[in-house]
Order: structure tokens, then sequence, then C-alpha cells
């Protein structure tokens, strides 16, 4: 078992008199997907901007592959290798796969955009994900369903060497068969040793995917449990503060 | 050959199956420039029938010196309408950048050049004015551009004073729409133009090739050249034509001077239209100008830096604009105030002709400057069928109306998010 990649310790946030985060500890290994669960209000946006680099944390440190880090900016995250796909997505509708997927990090030659290059690197990040429900990649994003673009937007975090994949709600809005096939492109992101966070209200689709699982109740992290050693009941216990902090290091 | 690779690019398969994926996907209602084309084709054929002068040399020649001014102009629109912006500016800023060239040729006449370059940094200054406004600020690009409208001509006419007219006295600049070239300009004008074609597609290819990527069929890129060529060639030859008709001296007298030969207007068009598509299509900077016509918050938060975007569109269609006032100038021969205050719409209606979208994201250059085209054909048949200016005005709204709505209902067929 390698080292973890992020080791969350202590970390507190607050916005004027309201304490969000709480003293907050969280470890999340390379290669697992770590489901992050809570009741709304709980903390996991704010738990999650500080990572993104978007809310910096109040309190607290943040080992990044055994090191401190300061994450202040997104771009600083970006740096490290932490991706946020965030539920909006982020694409541009008017551009195909491969142009979004390289969106802001182009690449050029001979002074012009090197297609062939980005096409060839797009189709193989897809590829590398076993993704085979698009026609094409030169086919624009309005033309592709809710979990094409899912698939899309999480391929881009593969194309950026991304380390970290935080995922935000990536199936809220999606019907059954897509539901199944995010999930199943989650665990092969997670198969390719990144280390996947995923934010989800639906425990069915947390318990299929997840390696761990960490509860926030009212901005304590009152349990990270491994999937294969808990069941539904503890995990709704935990996120509806009916049972106590149980917090496993 | 390359591998097969997992996924589909587009460029797979043979000929045949890639005319047989364009017309399905002319079906599915994505037109490009076809409602363009047909207009264009459709007025031709009208005018030609209803009047015997539309098809002589001397005025298909006209409709195409006549439409170089709106190509122009429309295709600095498009710059900021691909953002969703719009410049109602435009054309009262080369109306302005104009009289100020006229009116230092009165004093220094012997520094064109430097007076001309003058009036292109007005016109690069008031780019940078409404940019900053737009996007450092958040003045809608509409009220800005719409009060430089309102106020662009009060300064025509405190710089043309009294008069508020002056006539170009450059004859530099009067030959670019009036002069022609020699005939075998024309011709090498378009053999250079299937010589650019030919190699870009050709440097496409060996890139795809190199990257391990299917290429499409050699004959797609013949039958492309091909029909260029085809085009071109007939366009040369019209132009070739001599186009004098009556006067004095019978063709045989040593005294006749023919006009034939391409208006020296046509290459200048040709390149800047070239220069424009390659920055749009092939430049990291036409890539982002999309993305933020598309989604500015994903464009943001994809790294790209949208405020700078949107400054550079801006000083973009200002400075292009400045073009279609050179043109324009040099048709008419003088600069009155209010130079420029009605084209502008005309190259809005010209672009949205062309299948550009006015809310962004979507739409090519070469398709709005065939926009422009079929603007000013309706304008050239109305004036030799001698319609009323009334009519004239009335049947050129009617037209965009048309253009747009089979745009929205081709769209609406095609189904998918983008219907606006």
């Amino acid at each position: 078992m390698s080292a973890p990649v992020i080791q969350l310790t202590g970390i507190t946030k607050s916005f004027g008199p309201v304490d969000v985060l709480k003293g907050v500890n969280l470890v999340v290994n390379p290669g697992k997907v770590t489901a992050l669960v809570g009741d709304n209000g709980a903390g996991k946006s704010t738990l999650i901007k500080g990572l993104a680099g978007v809310q910096p944390y109040d309190q607290g440190t943040v080992l990044f592959e055994g090191k401190e880090v300061h994450l202040t900016t997104p771009r600083q995250a970006s740096a490290l290798g932490i991706e946020v796909v965030y539920q909006d997505l982020a694409l541009c509708e008017n551009l195909d796969i491969v142009q979004n997927m390289f969106l802001g990090r182009e690449e050029l030659s001979q002074l012009t955009l090197d297609e062939s290059n980005m096409e060839f690197a797009a189709v193989k990040a897809l590829e590398s994900l076993s993704v085979k429900t698009v026609k094409s990649v030169r086919q624009k994003v309005s033309s592709l369903s809710g979990g094409q673009r899912q698939t899309v937007a999480i391929a881009r975090t593969v194309l950026r060497d991304a380390k970290v994949v935080i995922l935000d709600e990536p199936t809220a809005a999606l019907g059954v068969a897509q539901t199944e096939q995010v999930l199943n492109l989650v665990r092969r992101l997670a198969d390719k040793g990144i280390a996947v966070i995923i934010i989800s209200h639906n425990l069915i689709d947390v318990f299929k995917v997840a390696d761990d699982i960490a509860v926030l109740y009212l901005g304590n992290m009152v349990a990270q449990l491994k999937t294969s050693e808990t069941n539904h009941n503890d995990v709704i216990g935990y996120i509806t503060g009916i049972k106590g902090s149980k917090e496993t290091k | 050959m390359s591998e097969k690779l997992a996924l589909n690019t587009g460029h797979e398969g043979t000929t045949r199956d890639q005319l047989a994926s364009y017309f399905s996907r002319l079906k599915a209602g994505d037109m490009g420039p076809l409602p363009a084309v047909g207009a264009a084709v459709l007025l031709m054929a009208l005018f030609s029938l209803l009047s015997n002068v539309f098809l002589t040399p001397i005025n298909l020649t006209n409709l195409l010196v006549q439409s170089a001014t709106l190509i122009m102009l429309t295709s600095a629109l498009v710059f900021v309408i691909l953002l969703a912006e719009i410049d109602l500016s435009a054309g009262v800023t080369f109306g302005t950048g104009m009289a100020i060239f006229v009116k230092l040729n009165q004093s220094s006449p012997n520094t064109w050049i430097l007076n001309l370059l003058l009036a292109f940094v007005f016109g690069f200054a008031v780019g940078w004015f409404m940019g900053f406004f737009v996007a450092k600020i958040g003045v809608p690009s509409f009220v800005i551009s719409l009060a430089l409208y309102l106020a662009f001509p009060g300064v025509m006419l405190i710089i043309l004073g009294e008069g508020g007219i002056l006539t170009l006295q450059v004859p530099e600049v009067m030959a670019i729409m009036n002069g022609t070239m020699p005939l075998w300009a024309g011709w090498l004008l378009l053999a250079l133009c299937l010589a650019a074609t030919a190699a870009m597609s050709l440097w496409d290819r060996a890139r795809r090739l190199k990257a391990n990527l299917p290429v499409r069929p050699l004959p797609l890129l013949g039958m492309k050249l091909g029909g260029v060529a085809v085009i071109g060639a007939v366009i040369v030859q019209i132009c070739n034509i001599d186009r004098r008709q009556g006067g004095l001296l019978s063709a045989t007298d040593p005294n006749y001077h023919p006009i034939q030969g391409m208006p020296i207007v046509v290459p200048f068009v040709v390149v800047i239209l070239f220069i424009c598509t390659f920055m749009l299509d092939r430049t990291r900077f036409g890539r982002h100008l999309y993305a933020v016509g598309g989604n500015p918050e994903a464009a943001r938060r994809a790294g790209i830096k949208v405020a700078k975007i949107r400054m550079t569109a801006f000083i973009i269609c200002s400075t292009l604009a400045m073009i279609a006032g050179v043109f324009n100038v040099s048709r008419i021969g003088n600069v009155e105030s209010g130079a420029g205050k009605s084209i502008v719409l005309e190259g809005v209606a010209a672009a949205v002709v062309g299948g550009v979208s006015l809310f962004g994201g979507r739409g090519r250059l070469a398709y709005a400057a065939l926009g422009a085209f079929v603007i000013s054909t309706i304008d050239n048949g109305l004036g030799l069928l001698g319609v009323p200016a009334g009519l004239n005005f009335i049947i050129t709204g009617s037209v965009l109306l048309i253009a747009a709505t089979i745009d929205a209902l081709a769209r609406k067929r095609a189904g998918g998010t983008l219907l606006r």
C-alpha cells in the first residue's frame, strides 16, 4: 500500500461567526475512490473548495505526497495535480470533444494549433478509460448526452496528468444507464492510480464505487470507513448524527 | 497506414463515406454556408432574369467592388459577434478615421501614408476604448458602441468643418476601388489561392499522418480544389473581359483603352480574409475567442484570460473596420459627416445571413463574407431594376428574416441545446 496522496489534519474554516469546518481530518489514497458524504451544510463543498485552492483553509495542515503545502489559488492546486470536475462541468458546447479536452492548454507546433497531436492524445485518454460511446472525437459537445459530457470532463483531468480528481455530484443529473457508465469510469480512473474524491448524496452509488467513505456532520469528520467494513445503516447514522464520532486513522 | 484507433475522428472512410456523412449532417440541420450560397445563387438567377444588365461583365465586376466594403466590415464585426458582443459603432468609427485621414491630407498631402496610418491608430484606440469599457468595467457592448454611434457623427462634423464633406485626393487610395490589375495578375491571384488551399490541406494531412491519425481520401481535396478553381476561373475571366461600353472611339482605334482586369481591391480582400480565417481557425487566440463566445465561465476556469480576449476582439474589429473605411472612401471619393452610419447594420445582417450566431461562439468568417455578398447583390440588383429605395430596404430586411428563420428551423430540427 502506497503512502496517502493527501492528508488533511485539523482543518478549520469559518465564514464570520459561522464555523463550517471544525478540525477536519481526511486521508486520501492513490488508486482509491474516497466518497465524501454528509447532509446539506455539513461542509463538503467548503472542504473541496479548500483543496481546489478556491477558498483557502483557515487552519490545519495539508500534506500532499507527504509534503506540507498551502493551497491558495486554483492554479497552484492544478499544478500539483489536483483537478476538480464541478457539477456544471465547465464545457464549451460550441466546441468539439478534443477542443474541450485541451481548452486553455492547447498544444502548438509551427506556431499554429497542433490539432493532430491533440486529437491523438484525446483519443488515447478516452481509450485509457475504455470510453466507447462517443461517435467521433470531433463531435460538438452540444450533441452529447449528459453522461458523455461527464465523460469528457473526467477524461480532461486524465489529460492533465491529475493525481487527485475531485468529482462533485457526477451522477446527480443522470439516468440509470448513464450513471452506471460514469461509475465505471470513476472506477477505471482509480485503477489508473489516481486518487478520486467523489461527493455524492446517493448512497447506492457510493457503495457501488467507493473504497472509503468519509462522513461529514456539521463541520466534523465523524467517520472515515472502509466500504467493505460498513453498511448503509451505519453510514446513514453518521450522516444524520444519530451515531457519534468514530474516526479511523 | 496507421493502427486502428478506438474512436472515430471524422476522417475515416472512403470518399463515398465522407460524402454520405456530409449529406447526413446536412439532413440533420448542420447546413453550414448553404443558406447563404442558396440565397446568392437564387438572387443572381432572379436578377439576371429581371434585368438584362445584371449579368454583364461591367455590372458583375461592379458588384465585386461594391461588396468589398461590406465584406470587410462584416469580417470586422464577426470578431465581436463571435463573443456574443456587438459593435454598432464600427461604421462611424471608420467614418471618423477617414475624416481624420482626408483632413490631414489637406494640410500635408505628401505624408498621406502617415496620415492613413494615423487613421488606423485611431481605429485601434477606439477598439481599445470600447474593449476596456466592456471587458474591464462591464458596460454592455451594445451601450458603449451606441454611445460612440451617437457621438462620432458629431466628431466628424467638427473635423470636416462647415460643409460637412471633404474629397479624397490621393490617387493611390482612389486606385484601390477604381483601378484594375493586368490580365495575368488575376490568373496569378487564382493560382496563388489554389496553391495556398492545397498547401494548407497537405500540411494538415502530413501532420495527421505523422501523428498516426486517419486522413480523408485525396479525391476529396481534389474536389475542393476543383470547385475553387472553377469558381475562381469564372470570376477572373469575367473581370478580364473588356467592359468599356459605347464611347467615341472604336475598339480598333490606337487611342482606345479597354477597361479590363481584376479590380485592385480583390487581392486585398482575399489576403485579409485568409489572414483572419487563419487567426480564427489555427491559433490559440481564435480557439479562445470561440470558447469565450460559447461559455465564458468555462473558458475562465480553463485558465483563459477572458478580459484580454474581449479587449483584443474589439481592437481587431475597429482596426479591420478602418480597412472597410479605406475601401468606402476610395469608392465614393469623399467623406461626409455621418459616413458609415447605415452600413453597420447591413454588416450585422450579413453576418446573420452567413450563419454567424449573435449569441456567440458559432459561425465562420468565410460564410459571413458570403452573407455580405448576398446583401450586396440585393443592393446591386434592386438598384438596376430601378426599385424605389423604400422597397430596397424592405427586401433587405425580409431576406435577413428569411435567412435567420431557415437557420433557426434547421437547428431546431437538429435538436440539441444549441437552439438559439
